[in-house]
């Protein structure tokens, strides 16, 4: 085997070094998959592999008619309201209950069945049911996002609470940490990945939970244009709504990602 | 404590000074009925290094977490200067055997953290962590993080961190079972310098033979299951002769081999 590489290497390596440095760069491998997934895009709309499936030309020309006529702005302007209000209620809701259940073994025992069955629960099942309690208003939006982002905020904080190294948590007590500046300054920062984890998660779960929300209780913001481009039959338009969903949720995680690197792990930075 | 330390050059202390450190009749039941240590008295003088040598699993590492406060010990007591000991405190700091520094921080962070927990001003630490970071041999390594250092290095910052917070009393955990032979040396040397110039009182823990006597003043030697002292004794090596001369020496031979022959004893058992 080794000899056999001897042999084939060099060959190999003097006949692609242009293409293989070129492939070597992160941003080409990149660029190439997406225009492979839009080709395929493209190819499966020309087909037609159904009347209600768009080719990525006439969805992506969709997209920028909608994004200049302030389509766009408008309908995110409405679902931003519930979706923000609930991811941050879970998020500061969510952290502060994982913290509680990583510190204290009653509050782990007591919280943490409630929340290992809310995720493994189908919520978008639940969705509906909200409507009895909360309505079609705002707040019936809102309880969406929470349920369906809460509980992975909640298990990844627990996650990253309860699982501080040990001799870390030793250091602080051997160096005369208070309580507050133990759970400050040791747990919190130890525990900072698997949290951010969880609200990255948490915040495309909200994403979900907004758009769920205005497909199945009223139709509003997002929802309501996949609702109505649909009912149109403008598949191009709906095709280019749901594009935006993931572009607008890629970029938020992104950004939480680099927020999270910035203001808590220093150390992990691209150096 | 100043007293004690004119008594080092002497072999044997006579018990006049009280000692900066006394553990009586120590035990320690770990839930499950495990007997970890059998009763351990042994007192350790004021600015000498004492160290604590053992077969794995003979209680050194909890024993030196007993005087640290760190651990309860089921009966018995532990003196610090006379008052017991109920729980950390600012006389006493500890060196970590698996470091335990902060990866988030960098290494001037780390060796201020004691005196960050202290509520000391921002400026005020960075100075006083500065000095020590250069003292350990870190200069120019202040803005690093530990997971570009390697084992040696982060041993410094965590000794670091222990001296910047000023205790007169020194626990060191095996500080040196993860790093390199060759580094090792280095390091041991650089430790007996630098505690030569801070004159604090140190226990240390260590598996090594040879380590205990090149460093020591005093030897305590702990046995296994349940751990009891076996020998407390004092090799106080001439280490006028530089290290390599020492390590040559019949003297040093001569105890490191009378310290395996009491351990080889209680293993064969």
């Amino acid at each position: 085997m080794t000899i056999a590489t001897q042999e084939a290497a060099p060959v190999r390596s003097q006949e692609a070094t242009p293409v293989r440095s070129f492939a070597a760069h992160p941003w080409v491998l990149r660029t190439a998959s997406i225009l492979f997934v839009l080709a395929l895009w493209e190819w499966a709309g020309r087909v037609p592999v159904s009347i209600a499936f768009p080719t990525c030309t006439d969805t992506l020309a969709a997209f920028w008619s909608m994004l200049t006529d302030g389509t766009f702005a408008a309908a995110y302007a409405e679902t931003a309201g519930p979706l923000i209000t609930g991811v941050f209620l879970a998020s500061v809701g969510g952290v502060l209950a994982g913290l509680v259940m990583g510190l204290s073994t009653r509050a782990e025992w007591f919280g943490l069945p409630v929340f290992i069955v809310l995720q493994a629960s189908p919520s978008a099942a639940i969705i509906p049911l909200i409507t009895f309690v909360y309505g079609i208003g705002f707040a019936a939006k809102v309880f969406a996002v929470v349920l369906l982002s809460a509980p992975v905020i909640v298990l990844n904080s627990y996650r990253g609470i309860s699982n501080t190294p040990r001799s870390l948590v030793e250091m602080s007590h051997a160096f005369l940490a208070s309580r507050g500046q133990r759970i400050w300054k040791i747990v919190i920062p130890a525990g900072s990945g698997l949290i951010f984890a969880g609200l990255r998660l948490g915040l495309a779960q909200g994403f979900t939970g907004a758009i769920l929300a205005e497909l199945l209780i009223t139709p509003t913001g997002v929802g309501d244009l996949i609702t109505f481009y649909r009912s149109v039959a403008d598949y191009p338009r709906m095709f280019a709504t749901i594009l935006s969903i993931i572009i607008v949720a890629s970029v938020t995680i992104t950004l939480l990602q680099r927020a999270e690197l910035r203001l808590l792990r220093p150390e992990m930075r691209p150096q | 404590m100043t007293e004690s330390t004119s008594m080092t050059s002497s072999p044997r202390p006579e018990t006049a000074a009280p000692p900066a450190v006394r553990v009586a009749e120590l035990t320690k039941e770990f839930p499950g009925g495990v007997q970890a240590l059998g009763g351990i008295s042994f007192d350790v003088p004021g600015g000498e290094l004492t160290s604590i040598i053992g077969p794995s699993g003979c209680g050194k590492t909890t024993t030196l977490k007993i005087i640290a406060g760190l651990i309860d010990a089921t009966s018995g007591r532990v003196e610090v200067d006379g008052a017991p000991v109920t729980g950390p405190g600012p006389d006493r700091a500890f060196v970590f055997q698996d470091f335990a520094l902060m990866p988030w921080a960098t290494v001037l962070r780390n060796a201020a953290f004691g005196l960050e927990l202290r509520g000391m001003r921002k400026a005020e630490r960075e100075q006083v962590a500065r000095e020590y970071v250069a003292k350990v041999g870190l200069a120019g390594f202040e803005d690093a993080y530990p997971h570009q250092l390697s084992g040696g290095m982060r041993q410094r910052v965590g000794l670091a961190r222990a001296l910047a917070v000023d205790a007169d009393i020194l626990l060191m955990d095996e500080p040196f079972a993860s790093v390199d032979e060759q580094i090792r040396r280095k390091f041991q040397e650089d430790l007996l310098r630098l505690l030569s110039e801070e004159k604090k009182t140190v226990i240390f823990v260590t598996h090594s033979i040879e380590e205990a006597v090149y460093v020591s003043d005093q030897v305590v030697i702990l046995t296994r299951g349940p751990s009891r002292v076996s020998n407390v004794v004092r090799p106080g090596v001439d280490h006028s002769g530089g290290s390599d001369a020492i390590r040559r020496s019949p003297e040093y031979l001569d105890w490191v081999e009378r310290i395996w022959a009491e351990l080889r004893d209680y293993l064969e058992e």
